[in-house]
């Protein structure tokens, strides 16, 4: 399953199970790189505050646009949860010099594909379009940073669409039902424990006034940074955000609370009842996340600990718990070491049938053990890497990859130019680091573990009706 | 870490403009009669390969349904002297991804590798294993049996997986194209009926080799023979008989879901038929053209009764689908039902408008670049092109075909493909 934004769908929340290290390591690449490598990101400061960073790739006459806002649902607070990314719907609803529809219109008339998504850390658009109509795209993302209408009608037909969203992405779907719980239950106090989305009471009650309130804390260019990749000239890139994003004012910005999580003391499980066949079993342990780039050893161990677990079809839960031990269907592990809020490292798996989900939460623990016991193999660690550094040049293959990239690392407050050194960081990770992030954090005092309980269809899903002509 | 600094190096040395138009496409035949397509692209040091051979779900044949897609998925757990784990290290080891799939016509198997002699010499070798010489063990093929088992099971219990299969069978009575896989038939095949797919579909005269990347055509003729000298020896491309066209009708399917999913449609369209312009010219306005298309409008817009709503063609050998779909919560099924058909009944009394239809043209002809713009993009149109035996020149005069298309072609190649008599409709969860 490769983590691949769909066409013409929105999407609300980072995949929560494939190819998690893909970002960070990404980076590799760069990192043996000589310095022409990392020159050919440009960046460029407004004087009110908007980044612009340019990534010139010339194989192709065309570019990606994008525009990250550093708001995202960790920003809402109780009673308007999912406000960020009914925001992020409601930006394709025109402003007074482009109507309703219009954002669309125009960027399908320039020959482009758009959308946008939005995450806990950040909300971003993107535009995919022939190089020459960057700076149309520019202007009308400029129109929309400042001037969005928030129409009563328009918001009360979308939160529609909204709810429609989250009952097809999540009502509907037992496994990210049990994230839901999962992430609700390991996180009390910060704000990761709210789904992206937002609680479905949030979307009933919610008005155009939240929006707006929204729009105007956290939409404004010191607030924001664009990215663009793709066969452009930087100077020309950043004379036209001058001239479009420029004249935007800088806005006071709201101060952001921690909200740190206390301290988790013992060992949390919950269930959720669902219609599925296949029992599943999500386990998190709450670990740190990259904070210091130069001094932080752990983040990059974890990250490792992730490939060597779950990277590849050779990797150990693969090799052990699906092909030898036929404990488990699916099972796999992902950690994140690049986000704003506190860090967990997943693992979770479907049993084969016959197995309990008691006996795969004792397989996956029994893995975690073993590490703990006995550390990695040379092997598998350079294993891990060799296939981190390939996937960096394949990455270089998409320009809008390129472009997700640079825009995730910059939400998280770490400057594109630290890739160098976040590259060297993890190609300097040791086996014995690995052992030791594997025994200091995998502990049932930091762990929460989610069942999905499968519970049958009530009614057998046969016709109901014998198929009939229609009147 | 010296390797990866050369291959940075390489990447910025060749920095090559991939052409306005299409690629350049070579297509020449192995001497075991596999087609083989490439492109010369040196910008990036990664060799793309896909091999399709005509051994789709379509292949199946009557009470052996699954076997097409057990036989993709275990062809690569096992080669000559290498099990499963073996040789996904070796792969890991050297950065090279496999990947593929099946679909009613194809079964594909896809490698991305490094360009460098010491990466690709391995990855296609181990190509090579694994297309003529799959070992199918028993062991592996016991675990994958209970393993899709598992996920069919599993998809028996989900509203979009149920309306699908109810779709394709209604629209493909007695058709291979209607026919899918069930915990009942996977759980009947045994490995001699792998084996037996394998050496009757996986041969050289059914498969096509598409090549995109870092090679010279010497470079990639020698990798064609390669792949393909060794495959079975068999008939020519399987045909696939075409279907009936179903008599209409609506089907109601019950499920405890919040959300009712709907399906419309009727096989349409073959690959290589002329009304294949018109008809994707069209089906733009309708409701292809991302948020812009007369169905976004009328129901996600308008009214708010769904967050996706789409249509599509999908040509394949034998006329393939037509279809529209969506989701809508339960109580508002019939109310989504019913300005979907008013939708499309507007739309085949009249075709689109003179503004909407240049409104396609300008998305369609403008956003050309951006399907070719990367490598793997060139890759599944130049397969697409091979597998199908369009004309080589089909991406050059892409642009040329859309501007032609008027609201009359429009509308009688739409009179022609979608015929209201035919249409099926399946709605699961919408009581």
């Amino acid at each position: 399953m490769p983590a691949q934004l769909p066409d013409n769908l929105k999407f609300y929340q980072k995949r929560l199970m494939p190819m998690r290290h893909a970002r960070l390591i990404s980076l590799l690449l760069a990192l043996a790189a000589p310095a022409p490598v990392l020159a050919e990101t440009y960046e460029h400061q407004l004087a009110n505050g908007l980044r612009i960073i340019v990534k010139e790739d010339r194989r192709a006459p065309t570019a990606a646009h994008m525009v990250w806002y550093r708001a995202g649902s960790m920003d809402e607070t109780n009673g308007t949860t999912g406000v960020a990314h009914v925001l992020e719907h409601m930006m394709f609803k025109g402003t007074p010099s482009a109507g309703p529809g219009e954002f669309n219109r125009r960027v399908a008339a320039a020959g482009g594909r758009d959308n946008a998504f939005t995450g806990h850390d950040y909300t971003a658009y993107f535009q995919q379009v022939p190089k020459q109509k960057l700076s149309e795209m520019m202007q009308l993302e400029a129109d929309r940073m400042r001037h969005l209408t928030l129409d009563a009608q328009e918001f009360a037909q979308e939160i529609r669409v909204v709810m429609e969203e989250r009952r097809l992405r999540t009502e509907d779907q037992p496994q990210a039902l049990l994230f839901e719980q999962l992430s609700a239950v390991a996180f009390q106090a910060h704000p990761y424990r709210v789904p992206v989305i937002g609680w479905m009471n949030d979307l009933e009650n919610m008005t155009v006034n939240d929006a707006r309130a929204w729009y105007e804390h956290w939409y404004a260019p010191n607030n924001a940074y664009v990215v663009v990749v793709g066969d452009v000239d930087h100077q020309t890139v950043f004379a036209a955000a001058e001239q479009y994003y420029g004249p935007l004012p800088a806005r006071p910005l709201p101060g952001r609370k921690p909200q740190d999580e206390p301290v988790q003391t013992g060992i949390r499980r919950l269930t959720v009842k669902a219609p599925a066949e296949l029992p599943v079993v999500m386990m998190a342990y709450k670990v740190p996340v990259l904070r210091d780039v130069d001094q932080d050893v752990e983040p990059y161990a974890l990250e490792m600990l992730s490939a060597v677990l779950a990277g590849h079809e050779a990797a150990r839960f693969t090799n052990h718990l699906i092909r030898q031990q036929r404990l488990a269907v699916d099972a796999t592990a992902s950690y994140d070491s690049t986000r704003r809020g506190p860090g967990v490292f997943h693992l979770y798996g479907s049993p084969s049938e016959g197995k309990t989900r008691a006996d795969l939460e004792s397989g996956l623990r029994a893995e975690i053990a073993l590490v703990q016991a006995q550390g990695v193999t040379p092997d598998e660690l350079a294993r891990a890497k060799a296939q981190l550094i390939a996937g960096q040049i394949y990455k270089l293959d998409s320009i809008f990859a390129q472009a997700m990239e640079i825009g995730q690392l910059e939400s998280v407050g770490i400057p594109n130019a630290q890739n160098r050194r976040m590259i060297e960081k993890l190609q300097a990770v040791t086996a014995e680091q690995i052992q030791a992030v594997a025994r200091k954090y995998f502990r049932d005092e930091q762990l929460t573990v989610a069942e999905l309980d499968p519970q049958p269809l009530p009614i057998a899903p046969r016709a109901r009706s014998p198929f009939a002509p229609r009147h | 870490m010296n390797q990866s600094m050369l291959l940075i190096g390489l990447c910025l040395a060749l920095v090559a403009q991939l052409s306005h138009a299409g690629p350049k496409i070579e297509r020449w035949q192995t001497t075991s009669g596999a087609r083989v397509l490439f492109v010369e692209n040196h910008s990036l040091p990664i060799v793309d390969v896909q091999v399709d051979f005509a051994a789709g779900t379509a292949q199946d044949g009557e009470g052996k349904a699954g076997v097409a897609s057990l036989t993709r998925g275990i062809l690569d757990l096992g080669v000559p002297g290498m099990d499963e784990t073996q040789i996904a290290s070796s792969m890991a080891d050297i950065g090279a991804l496999l990947s593929g799939g099946v679909d009613m016509d194809r079964a594909s198997v896809t490698l991305r590798t490094l360009s460098m002699a010491d990466k690709r010499g391995p990855a296609l070798e181990m190509l090579r294993a694994i297309l003529s010489q799959p070992q199918f063990p028993a062991a592996v093929f016991d675990r994958e049996q209970a393993r899709s088992i598992s996920a069919l099971k599993e998809a028996l219990t989900r509203p979009d997986a149920i309306a699908s299969k109810a779709f394709w069978a209604a629209m493909y009575v007695a058709h291979p194209y209607g026919r899918y896989a069930t915990p009942e038939s996977v759980s009947s095949l045994a490995r001699a009926d792998v084996v037996a797919f394998h050496a009757a579909h996986y041969t050289a005269q059914r498969a096509t080799v598409a090549i995109v990347g870092d090679l010279s055509r010497a470079q990639a003729e020698s990798i064609a023979e390669q792949l393909t000298v060794g495959l079975p020896s068999g008939p020519a491309m399987a045909g696939v008989v075409l279907p009936n066209l179903p008599s209409g009708g609506e089907q109601r399917i019950a499920h405890p879901a919040v959300q009712a999913h709907l399906l419309l449609g009727m096989p349409a369209l073959r690959r290589g038929d002329p009304d294949f312009f018109p008809l994707l010219v069209g089906n733009y306005s309708l409701g292809g053209g991302g948020f812009v298309s007369r169905l976004m409008k009328e129901v996600r817009d308008k009214r708010g009764l769904a967050y996706s709503v789409h249509s599509y063609f999908l040509p394949l050998q034998q006329l393939g689908p037509f279809q529209i779909g969506l989701q809508t919560k339960k109580a508002q099924a019939n109310d989504a039902l019913k300005v979907t058909r008013e939708v499309l009944a507007t739309f085949l009394a009249e075709g689109p408008s003179e503004t909407e239809l240049q409104a396609a043209k300008q998305n369609l002809i403008g956003s050309f670049p951006l399907r070719l713009d990367s490598n793997r993009k060139i890759l599944e149109n130049v397969a697409l092109i091979g597998f199908y035996d369009l004309p080589l020149d089909y991406l050059d005069r892409y642009p040329e075909n859309i501007e032609k298309v008027s609201v009359a072609d429009i509308k009688a190649a739409y009179s022609r493909h979608v015929r209201p008599e035919h249409l099926v409709t399946v709605v699961v969860a919408g009581e």
